[in-house]
């Protein structure tokens, strides 16, 4: 087998680069616990409007002991429910989402605030937004002919 | 090349570019509604049933079609014998074709718009997703036939080298098979017998954890041939060598081998599979740029070759002296430049982090236009062109035109996919037909939105003159006889050849292993987690 020295170094060069990609998303996944949405978790689609966390009373924002926020909302055609959330800047937020109905995602423009929606299982979103002011829940995956109309709204209001 | 071959080629060939002649003008109709410049034309049950149609024929039918057509052209004449069972190729194309045209009634009539990626819980008519399984099908019975006339071939040729475009098809037929595996399970044992009514409910997460096995490979299944025609036919027509045969066969068996087990990467967003195994997948994700940056490098190689070859000076003297008229070399560079920009975003879709701020925005609807309708299919109509006086006996009706034709096609595919790009920053979701959100954003996309109408018109321009030519040639009288013998060869052909450069045993025992690990306790873990199903919902 014939490998022309050209060759070797830029096999050294491509090995390089991904060595530099991989190890810096490696290295922000563990130091700075950075990872996508992952949490397995289950939950009854057809049921889950009846009881639990996601009824209609426990929808909306709540302060936890701590300081941080947690957000429950549900994603449904056409809009993500309740209509309009609103937390503090510079905090910690958790948001945590379910579907009743059929394949929802969701996107805060210029924010790392995304997730699918999926029936039967529950999202779970951990963020802080850095910017006040009005922003929006964009549905970003295709959920039927009304899925243009599916957005809401986000108030980032000052800390305190 | 035989006969009979040529004629199951050329069928394979017009279905792919008949299917892509009428896809490129529902893509017009759909900027164009997008837009909201039309507003008389808006509607969304037409948006989306051409959306969804769109895809279907861009993404199943040219590439299925395309990919067996120049797979029997490739078998034949680099075996230089017929195909292993004529017969079979012939059933495999009715077989795709029918299911193709089954596909279509349903997604022409505004019952399957559940778009290319189907879904689940929405619901298209049954006789959709069973058109759709049998154009699948009939993919596998060719990729029975290219793998077994390769290995009848090399049971009559021992210890002879595999020819290195059929070392490629083959690596393309196997990966294929291993690819959709994942949707087929999903068709057989999800999709279809719950729009038949024998399930009430299907698992959302199963269905996309199932698909997501097929969609990245796939996309690899489509660059193939784009791939094999850089490495064994570009350099030759560019009037040089291939740089090196041997890095052609470690790219093509990287791409078998690390396609498949990755497709997490698309999942990166969703909740049913855990942080670990897309840490894993994502890993992968970066070790297929590999056999890419390993292309970009040997084909740019060949092509300098050839440009000096030609009087070309200097560092960059050889780009102009390379022959610019032929449309093989200008798709062939076209192609790389696109490659290198779309594969540039490719990186930050594959991002463990960063996927999270451009996940289902236009900027991915930008991505793979820029590979797969830059890179890949302007790889196709280049082929197109080189296999037409092949297969119909007679010259290329309008040469200067083709290379115009393929100009328009990249600087088309650069207006409209550039503008996506921006606004996929500018946090536009992908998938939508008109953008009625009351926010201050939606005036920062509008200027982008009428840029990607020019860049719509200019493609289907461009595709107009593309099947005017081949139609014309076809029906021409001027007779051309044209060698099937003209493959690049190497710098250093190589004689002979490890086992493991030469034939797929060992990689298949590879791949059964990495997808075990990869996929086999995402997919049983819905068997041990309590889960449930959603029941069907219209659109």
């Amino acid at each position: 087998m014939h490998i022309d020295p050209l060759e070797k170094k830029w096999l050294y060069v491509v090995g390089f680069m991904t060595i530099v990609m991989v190890g810096s998303m490696t290295f922000a996944a563990i130091t700075m616990n950075l990872h996508p949405p992952s949490n397995v978790e289950t939950i009854d689609p057809k049921t889950l409007h009846l009881s639990g966390e996601f009824t209609e009373d426990n929808l909306g924002v709540t302060q936890n002991a701590d300081g941080s926020y947690m957000v429950r909302m549900i994603a449904a055609r056409y809009s993500f429910y309740p209509q309009m959330i609103e937390v503090p800047v510079d905090t910690d937020v958790t948001f945590r989402l379910t579907s009743p109905d059929i394949v929802h995602g969701v996107h805060v423009p210029f924010t790392n605030m995304s997730t699918m929606v999926i029936p039967g299982y529950v999202s779970e979103v951990k963020t802080r937004f850095v910017r006040e002011g009005e922003a929006q829940f964009l549905c970003n995956e295709y959920c039927g002919l009304g899925h243009d109309y599916m957005w809401s709204k986000l108030k980032v209001v000052p800390k305190g | 090349m035989h006969d009979r071959s040529k004629s199951v080629a050329l069928a394979n060939l017009w279905v792919a570019f008949a299917a892509m002649f009428v896809a490129i003008l529902l893509g017009l109709y759909q900027v164009m509604n997008r837009s909201g410049l039309f507003p008389e034309i808006e509607s969304h049950e037409l948006y989306f049933a051409s959306v969804s149609t769109h895809g279907v024929l861009m993404g199943f039918v040219l590439t299925t079609f395309f990919i067996m057509g120049f797979g029997y052209y490739t078998a034949t004449a680099t075996l230089k014998r017929p195909l292993w069972n004529k017969g079979l190729a012939w059933i495999a194309f009715f077989v795709s074709l029918g299911g193709t045209v089954m596909a279509a009634i349903p997604l022409l009539t505004g019952k399957a718009s559940v778009l290319y990626t189907f879904y689940p819980p929405l619901q298209a008519h049954p006789v959709f997703y069973i058109g759709a399984t049998l154009l699948v099908v009939g993919s596998w019975i060719w990729c029975l036939e290219m793998i077994m006339s390769v290995v009848t071939w090399k049971r009559d040729n021992p210890g002879k080298v595999v020819p290195l475009a059929m070392f490629g098809t083959t690596a393309n037929a196997i990966m294929w098979l291993w690819t959709s595996a994942g949707v087929g399970i999903e068709m057989i044992f999800q999709l279809i017998p719950w729009s038949l009514g024998l399930m009430d409910t299907v698992d959302p997460g199963l269905a996309r954890t199932l698909f997501s096995w097929t969609l990245h490979a796939i996309v690899y299944f489509w660059l193939f041939p784009a791939y094999i025609a850089m490495y064994t036919i570009l350099p030759k027509v560019a009037g040089g060598r291939l740089f090196s045969d041997e890095m052609g066969r470690i790219a093509f068996i990287m791409l078998l081998v690390i396609s498949v087990p990755i497709g997490f990467h698309h999942l990166y967003m969703d909740p049913q599979q855990a942080a670990g195994f897309k840490f894993l997948h994502m890993l992968g994700t970066f070790a297929v740029a590999v056999p890419t940056l390993l292309t970009g490098f040997t084909v740019l190689a060949s092509l300098e070759g050839a440009g000096r070859l030609r009087g070309g000076k200097g560092l960059f003297g050889w780009i102009a002296a390379l022959d610019w008229k032929e449309p093989m070399v200008v798709a062939g560079m076209l192609a790389l430049f696109m490659l290198i920009a779309g594969g540039w975003g490719g990186m930050i879709n594959a991002s463990y982090q960063m996927n999270s701020l451009v996940h289902n925005t236009q900027w991915v609807t930008g991505h793979f236009h820029l590979i797969f309708g830059g890179t890949t299919v302007i790889m196709y109509l280049a082929v197109a062109y080189h296999l037409w006086p092949k297969l119909t006996g007679r010259r290329l009706a309008m040469r200067g035109l083709a290379v115009i034709q393929l100009w328009l096609w990249a600087i088309g595919m650069l207006i409209l996919t550039l503008p996506w790009h921006v606004l996929g920053l500018l946090g536009q979701p992908r998938r939508i037909s008109s953008t009625p959100y009351d926010s201050p954003l939606v005036e920062q996309w509008d200027p982008h939105e009428l840029a990607m109408i020019v860049g719509g018109a200019v493609l289907v321009f461009s595709t107009l003159l593309f099947v005017l030519n081949l139609l014309l040639s076809h029906l021409s009288k001027r007779v051309d006889s044209v060698s099937d013998d003209d493959w690049a060869v190497a710098v250093h052909p190589p004689l002979s050849l490890p086992k493991p450069l030469n034939g797929y045993a060992l990689w298949n025992g590879i791949v059964a292993v990495w997808m075990v690990v990869a996929y086999g306790y995402p997919v049983l873990q819905f068997l041990i987690l309590e889960t449930h199903g959603s029941l069907p919902w219209g659109y």
